[in-house]
């Protein structure tokens, strides 16, 4: 059982960020997130585009953006629980909380922040009538172990950078690579795409495009996959495997079962204090929320954060009183030993 | 169907027809004078439930606010972030647009389109 002050579920920035305000109050944080890593939808969906409302960051990559915050919060030593989605929560007898992941990671807290932006990230599943069947019968959405497509055929969907990695990946390993899009055009970084030119000239992927998969074979596995090439021209594969590669669609997903007051799609909170939700001891912060006047920005996200963090300190010392104070005046203390203070004016005399 | 009004619009407002994804026609105002896109009315005119449209912000990078152009309006030149996205998403149709990539204009008066369905 992991146990922690704040467990922060979302490790996008508002979560992340959430670790650097809990630390400067010595609270422990550990983060859950369905995604591989960090980031959230800064590193999954636009790491290289441009942000150009961070106060005091002109213009900063999204991708940029994590980096940062990661080296922030270094010092406060966060756990993570990546490649994890929350799934259930329970609340005990003394008010604390037991968060189990889809993998069956319990963590244990008296506080939890749902810092989950628009949800867990789930992979976008082509509209194929018997797809849902063959899930992990041979249709896989995610590839986590490469080694099961060792001398297997396998056929991949997608014109991303996923789709093209995964078949540069998968020439070495996989018997037959097959790789079908809708059009000879690639969304994918050039390096990927060059690669894939490379592979295929070299006779080691197959590419089919433009074209489409339409059907999967087979009764208990994949044995097949149907492809309309040419808008007209049907092709039958024998694959052992068909990946569709189109990337990850945020859904709210089981955190909308906790009982949480929801409205459209986000988490009710009292904004007016502290961003915690109807029920005490869990808050929302970020895009997750909603309250009147809501701006789903990531600075808006931060404040949210530090706020929270103060009412957090309440709950687990209600006997405490927290004095604020500027990290300028205080310097910065973190858990692994590390202290960042303001450098000491120098005295010199003039005789 | 159901007229609506967003508050504040005036006389450089337009009218669009949006069939929602229940297949409900929406006859909405626009304003001109808001740099406003498509998506953007959509989910002001909330058309379609937060978290299923402009997902990613209008980035051209999720395809959530696909639509379907009814009308022969003539729509801005599609750029390679949007040609490539649509590549990608689902139940794309010849007259397939992200709606984050139409900006409201005068010239896009009575333009007709429909939500694809969510993916």
């Amino acid at each position: 059982m992991i146990k922690t002050d704040i467990l922060i579920i979302g490790a996008g920035p508002t979560g992340l960020f959430t670790v650097f305000e809990a630390g400067l109050l010595k609270l422990k944080c550990h983060l859950i997130d369905a995604l591989p890593q960090a980031g959230g939808q800064c590193s999954e969906i636009y790491p290289k585009k441009p942000i150009y409302d961070i106060p005091a960051y002109p213009e900063i990559l999204a991708g940029d953006l994590t980096d940062k915050l990661l080296e922030q919060i270094k010092p406060f030593e966060p756990g993570f629980t990546l490649g994890e989605r929350a799934e259930t929560i329970e609340k005990l007898d003394d008010d604390t909380f037991i968060v189990t992941t889809n993998k069956g990671t319990k963590h244990h807290a008296p506080i939890v922040a749902i810092a989950g932006g628009l949800g867990s990230f789930e992979p976008r599943k082509p509209p194929i009538p018997n797809i849902t069947h063959f899930e992990d019968k041979g249709v896989e959405y995610i590839i986590r172990d490469p080694e099961i497509y060792r001398n297997k055929k396998v056929v991949i969907s997608g014109g991303g950078d996923s789709a093209l990695d995964w078949s540069i990946f998968l020439a070495d390993v996989a018997s037959e690579v097959t790789l079908v899009h809708r059009r000879n055009e690639f969304r994918g970084a050039l390096d990927s795409v060059d690669k894939v030119q490379e592979l295929k000239d070299a006779g080691k992927i197959t590419l089919i495009t433009p074209a489409e998969v339409k059907e999967i074979l087979g009764d208990d596995h994949v044995t097949g996959v149907s492809i309309i090439k040419n808008g007209d021209e049907k092709v039958t594969l024998e694959v052992d495997h068909f990946i569709p590669l189109f990337g990850l669609s945020p859904k709210l997903g089981p955190i909308a079962d906790w009982g949480l007051e929801i409205e459209k799609n986000a988490i009710k909170v009292n904004n007016a204090l502290d961003y915690q939700t109807n029920i005490p001891g869990i808050y929302a912060i970020g895009d997750v929320n909603t309250y009147p006047g809501k701006l789903k920005l990531i600075l808006c996200g931060f404040h949210e954060a530090t706020l929270m963090c103060q009412s957090a300190y309440q709950r687990i010392f209600p006997d405490k009183k927290y004095v604020m104070k500027y990290t300028t005046v205080g310097g910065v203390e973190g858990f692994d030993g590390s202290k960042k203070e303001a450098p000491k004016a120098v005295i010199k005399k003039i005789n | 169907m159901q007229k609506q009004k967003l508050l504040g619009t005036n006389m450089e407002d337009i009218t669009i027809k949006i069939t929602d994804r229940d297949g409900v026609l929406h006859e909405i105002l626009a304003p001109t004078d808001m740099a406003m896109n498509l998506m953007e009315v959509v989910r002001s005119y909330e058309l379609a439930p937060e978290g299923t449209i402009g997902v990613c912000g209008g980035m051209a990078m999720c395809a959530s606010c696909q639509c379907y152009v009814k009308s022969d309006h003539e729509l801005p030149e599609m750029g390679p972030d949007e040609d490539l996205m649509l590549t990608e998403a689902f139940y794309v149709e010849d007259n397939s647009r992200l709606g984050c990539q139409i900006p409201i204009t005068s010239k896009l008066d009575g333009l007709e389109v429909e939500l694809a369905p969510e993916s």
